[in-house]
């Protein structure tokens, strides 16, 4: 199912790929892996943020916690979306919906997708900070099965508090990253112009995630891929999860904890 | 010569122009020249207004720990280069020669006022204390020391974030330390942060907000975001005063503001809390 050697495009084409429009979101991998879904709204203090969308859903014969941050196709639901740039709220949602799982015993599967958590006045006052830190302490902690997928852009912060999990897995052409390659080239380049550049060093594909070890595989993608043409990577998508959860939902919730906790400590590189 | 002369700036103060030998600071509150060397090695502050400038960590070490009671460990930590990425190699150099310090952390256990406690001080005249995977790992280590032997762990922040010249590595030590610092406080043990002028980015948004409790330095600027990103990403021009420490204090972000003077004092009575018997309580949860 999984493929290791994600053929030969350039980082920034990646990017790029990452970024359009008609890619598959969250809502349209929703639609194709689920069913009987119903969607949990609201973080039940200060709104619901569209940015990230929860719910309950059958994956097969198995209910399961649906994370998912969606960036919009239209104009008017890119708006609603904030673009996929999550608020406070849609963390503190999402932390709402991981604490159901764990009691239920369902697992997660979290559809990674934003340009980075928002940057913006009310995000900061409402600590954003604060809440992907507890975010992470959750996905850290949760006693239940975590599989993460990412599907388009894997923007820093903001992606990493959804990408805390047993598996971690990913589209051939998303990306991984600390930093946007716009960001990197116009701090480290001073020339914004210069994001393909900045693109190949930060390393942020999936092969280069791979041969790290952070990421356990790697989904790929037909040719013209998109929410129109799907079908064949929703499959593979299922595939994925399907063998994750068989061997998943047979360890003990606190073995699963530990191991989850092992992986990353065990990621060393100096 | 002072080892920090390229950097110099804070919240409330900046560096001014360079006259004859002596590197000078100008303070941007009450605008006096100041001999960086003096300052430095002082209280970090403007003896004339008293605003702050950004404290090396071993001046900070000797000013709030018993004296001589700091043991570092895995001083020697060094980062390589695991991205190959362009001129890292060059500037980490750089920053060795003139922080005269291998990383952006030292960690080690000290007293204050004779409680023990696991300590770890980042300091932003290294690479702006940015987080890599040698920032990471340290304070996956401390945290593992302070469980393994029962130890409350104080981290004073300071970082502009997750460091990009380690690309996603530096962003998977968010995860790392979190989880490190999840198994200590799982364990019933204090984790006290202290969040100094800069915390910002990757840092923010994992260990410096695990906390049990959240102490900052007056004026500190504090957020997930820089404010020059906030304004260019979203057109917004700024409130006064936001993201700094009032700012978070009003907004009930964190705990209290704490002067540096009075710091050590502060440190010692929470700790004093969390060390009485009570703290044998059965009911705890241990992994």
């Amino acid at each position: 199912m999984l493929h290791a050697n994600p053929g030969t495009r350039s980082a920034w084409e990646r990017v790029m790929n990452a970024r359009k429009e008609d890619r598959p979101q969250a809502r349209d991998y929703i639609e194709k892996l689920f069913h009987g879904v119903f969607e949990v709204r609201g973080d039940q203090c200060m709104g619901d943020d569209e940015a990230i969308v929860t719910a309950i859903a059958w994956f097969e014969t198995c209910p399961v916690t649906v994370i998912g941050q969606q960036k919009g196709h239209t104009l008017e639901e890119r708006m609603r979306c904030n673009f996929g740039m999550p608020s406070p709220e849609g963390y503190r949602k999402s932390m709402r919906a991981l604490r159901q799982a764990e009691k239920f015993g369902r697992p997660v599967i979290c559809l990674v997708d934003t340009p980075g958590a928002f940057c913006g006045v009310e995000a900061e006052a409402k600590g954003q900070g604060r809440v992907i830190a507890e975010h992470l302490r959750a996905m850290a902690t949760v006693r239940t099965p975590c599989i993460s997928i990412i599907i388009g852009e894997g923007g820093s912060g903001g992606a990493l508090a959804l990408s805390l999990a047993d598996r971690l897995i990913m589209l051939e052409n998303s990306y991984f990253s600390v930093i946007s390659p716009e960001g990197a080239a116009s701090i480290l380049f001073k020339d914004s112009s210069l994001a393909s550049e900045a693109a190949k060093n930060l390393k942020l594909t999936a092969g280069d995630l791979k041969r790290f070890g952070i990421v356990d595989g790697i989904i790929r993608e037909p040719q013209g891929y998109s929410r129109f043409h799907m079908d064949e990577s929703a499959e593979a998508v299922k595939k994925a999860i399907r063998s994750a959860l068989k061997r998943l939902s047979h360890v003990p919730p606190e073995r699963l904890v530990e191991q989850r906790q092992e992986k990353y400590l065990n990621m060393r590189w100096y | 010569m002072n080892l920090f002369s390229e950097q110099i700036e804070s919240a409330s103060a900046e560096r001014g122009p360079s006259s004859g030998t002596l590197d000078m600071l100008r303070c941007s509150r009450c605008g006096r020249d100041l001999v960086a060397e003096v300052v430095l090695a002082g209280d970090a502050a403007c003896p004339y207004c008293g605003a702050l400038f950004r404290q090396p960590a071993y001046r900070r070490i000797e000013a709030i720990v018993d004296s001589g009671s700091f043991i570092e460990i895995e001083r020697e930590a060094e980062a390589g280069d695991p991205l190959s990425f362009p001129g890292y190699r060059t500037k980490l150099e750089k920053e060795r020669a003139k922080s005269k310090m291998q990383e952006g952390v030292a960690i080690g256990k000290a007293t204050i006022k004779g409680l023990r406690t696991a300590l770890a001080i980042m300091d932003s005249y290294f690479m702006m204390g940015s987080m890599g995977t040698v920032v990471g790992e340290k304070i996956v280590i401390l945290a593992e020391f302070a469980l393994v032997n029962r130890l409350p762990l104080i981290i004073f922040c300071a970082s502009g974030g997750a460091r990009m010249q380690e690309g996603v590595l530096s962003l998977m030590q968010m995860s790392r330390t979190t989880i490190a610092l999840a198994r200590h406080s799982a364990a019933g043990l204090l984790h006290i942060n202290v969040l100094t002028h800069p915390t910002t980015g990757g840092v923010t948004a994992s260990f410096a907000m695990q906390g049990d409790i959240t102490l900052a330095e007056p004026g500190a600027l504090i957020g997930f975001a820089g404010p020059r990103v906030i304004e260019q990403t979203v057109g917004e021009s700024l409130p006064d005063g936001f993201q700094t420490a009032e700012y978070l204090y009003e907004h009930g972000l964190i705990d209290r503001i704490v002067e540096r003077n009075n710091m050590r004092e502060t440190l010692a009575s929470l700790l004093a809390l969390h060390t009485t018997e009570h703290n044998a309580a059965p009911n705890r949860e241990e992994r």
